[in-house]
């Protein structure tokens, strides 16, 4: 494998796949990057083939400068990490659950699996007609059962509201990950910590928890490439309002709804900072679990 | 102290018995091997008496009190485990003081008891490792570091050298004796291995299929095993069992005479036979010889200078005094 001859070829047969995953990568970056220089406002007659006027920065200043800004980063980094302590920390209870032999096991399993396999947008809308729907949602009808006011919910607990939708999105997946974590855990450790005499709540935190920590890792490190770009849930729900604007949302409204491109790719910009500073941040954090 | 008393233990899975009613008694500061082939149920055993398994019916007794129901870290046992079950993200030395620390020993007795024990089992320099960053022998050792620090009542094993190389196991084999003589601890061995039961025990137990087959020291079994099961299992290389006309004459149903019990000759003797593989072994060689006495090729001893051709005529003349009848049962005849 390691003659000259064979790395050669190696690289050679692998090229095509790099030119491309760059391309891919490359080309929709440096054209962001290209419009965030650029006034670009195609209602009012800008085009590639007129030429665009260069503007410096002034997109990048109008776009912080925006009081919809600091509450768009805001919204974001509640959402993911509302959705990440939940999906963690209810993945690991679940998981622990499913380990346990039980009647129906298979069938348990796919169930919890099942909420992965619906589309964002379908989720998100039955959630919001058929759970949180302040008239007829099941929610509400659960309140007035109790003789309690019916909440609004994506009006009154917006942020809440959507968080509990993605987490339900995300947790199967949490799950799944930390089962699989789970099931290759040595019984034998937990016999000789039984033996050494913890009991289950010190063996799960001495033992069971340190052996996910990786695959809790992972769990963070997935989820957050995700979070940070979720946007058929917002779309579908809230529309952006009440708060849970986050800044791929925010984005979103400035190319599209105000057709202003070199403002919303200069948010673009900003938005890869913030997921860089995010996996930056996390890397630190968790990321020490992944070596050795 | 560490007297464990088994009182018509049985135990279950599902329909299948794998432990049918058992009495043993084992003493303060013996050292007893459970030995038998795969599956015999030695290891179940073993974690009855650990508290792992809960037994489907009968008691156990700790000391003189009843322990049936006492979960297992209040037994006051420590258990090596085959696989050493070392805690793989804490260091040596926090694994060594892991049951100390749900004990509740406090810090100055619990690295007090650290340095003896990592004295004792050359660990000193390790200490601060990981388990992934030792050596097999070295893991072996840490597992038996956590038992030791407890001071149980009675150390269970758990084929604890299954995973070592030769040399290794022969090396650990010397250290837990030693240890043992040390610290005059009850212990509980079990492994499938003869060599381990014969060279450790005072005490070896023969299991088959969850019944025991016999109880005794090693060479008490060895020099009178009990059945043919008992003579065919204990000793390397086994005991050569013979059956039919041949036992016959000697009034019963099968005959056992052990490798070394075995005169060869060239030009006379009682039995016939050709000589098939021979193995050197320095010290001695070992004889294949085919007969018709058996279908498998008997086995003989002779010294290591002795050299004899793949395929000669020899004469083999068993030592009467050392010769073992069985009934038709497999039970030994006096």
């Amino acid at each position: 494998m390691a003659t000259q001859h064979s790395r050669s070829a190696a690289r050679l047969m692998m090229a095509p796949a790099v030119v491309l995953l760059l391309g891919w990568m490359l080309i929709p970056l440096s054209m962001t990057l290209f419009f965030s220089f650029k006034k670009y406002l195609p209602l009012r007659g800008d085009s590639m083939a007129n030429g665009l006027e260069w503007v410096g920065f002034a997109n990048y200043a109008r776009f912080v400068g925006s009081s919809a800004f600091w509450p768009s980063v805001q919204a974001t980094l509640v959402i993911v990490g509302g959705v990440l302590v939940i999906t963690v920390v209810l993945g690991v209870l679940l998981a622990l659950l499913l380990n346990q032999p039980m009647w129906g096991q298979g069938v348990v399993r796919i169930l919890v699996i099942a909420p992965f396999f619906v589309m964002p947008t379908v989720s998100a809308l039955v959630w919001k007609n058929m759970f949180m729907d302040p008239t007829n949602g099941l929610l509400a009808y659960l309140w007035k059962f109790f003789g309690a006011e019916p909440i609004a919910w994506l009006s009154q607990a917006s942020l809440p509201s959507l968080i509990m939708i993605v987490s339900w999105q995300w947790l199967p997946f949490a799950t799944l990950i930390l089962l699989t974590a789970i099931q290759s855990l040595d019984g034998e450790q937990l016999e000789a910590a039984e033996m050494d005499g913890a009991p289950s709540i010190k063996r799960f935190w001495f033992i069971v928890l340190p052996h996910l920590s990786r695959a809790i890792t992972i769990v963070i490190l997935i989820q957050t490439i995700f979070l940070l770009a979720i946007f058929a849930e917002i779309f579908v729900t809230t529309g952006g309002a009440f708060g849970t604007k986050t800044l791929s949302y925010l984005i979103f409204q400035r190319v599209l709804e105000s057709q202003n491109v070199g403002l919303g790719s200069a948010g673009g910009v900003y938005a890869i900072i913030l997921a860089n500073i995010v996996a930056i941040f996390l890397m630190r954090i968790v990321g020490k679990n992944l070596d050795a | 102290m560490g007297q464990i008393q088994l009182n018509q233990v049985t135990k279950s899975f599902g329909d299948v018995q794998v432990i049918p009613p058992l009495d043993l008694t084992i003493e303060d500061g013996e050292f007893t091997v459970f030995v038998g082939p795969s599956g015999c149920g030695k290891s179940t055993l073993l974690r009855l008496i650990a508290g792992l398994e809960d037994i489907t019916s009968g008691h156990i007794a700790i000391d003189g009190t009843d322990a049936t129901d006492v979960p297992p870290a209040k037994r006051g046992l420590a258990m090596v485990f085959q696989s050493y079950a070392l805690y793989p993200h804490m260091s040596v030395r926090k694994n060594i003081a892991f049951p100390m620390r749900m004990a509740g020993i406090d810090q100055a007795e619990q690295d007090r008891r650290i340095e003896a024990a990592a004295k004792a089992l050359n660990l000193t320099d390790y200490l601060d490792r990981r388990p992934g960053q030792l050596s097999g022998g070295q893991r072996q050792r840490v597992a038996i570091g956590r038992a030791i620090v407890r001071e149980p009542a009675a150390f269970l094993f758990d084929e604890p050298l299954s995973n070592l190389d030769a040399a290794l196991r022969v090396g650990m084999r010397l250290e837990i004796s030693e240890m043992h003589e040390r610290l005059k601890t009850t212990m509980i061995y079990v492994t499938h291995d003869q060599v381990e039961a014969m060279t450790m025990a005072d005490k070896i137990v023969v299991l088959r299929a969850g019944i025991v087959e016999q109880v005794g020291s090693p060479l008490e079994l060895y020099q009178r095993p009990g059945n043919t099961f008992v003579a065919g299992f204990i000793g390397s290389p086994k005991m050569n069992l013979i059956n039919g006309p041949e036992a016959a004459k000697y009034n019963a149903a099968t005959i056992g005479i052990r490798p070394e019990h075995i005169d060869i000759s060239e030009t006379e003797g009682m039995w016939q036979g050709t000589v098939g593989v021979s193995e050197h072994l320095g010290s001695d060689t070992f004889f294949h010889i085919q007969s018709g006495l058996s279908p498998e090729p008997l086995t003989v001893r002779a010294s290591g200078e002795r050299k004899l051709k793949y395929g000669t005529e020899v004469y083999l003349t068993p030592q009467a005094d050392h010769l073992h009848r069985f009934d038709q049962n497999g039970l030994r005849i006096e």
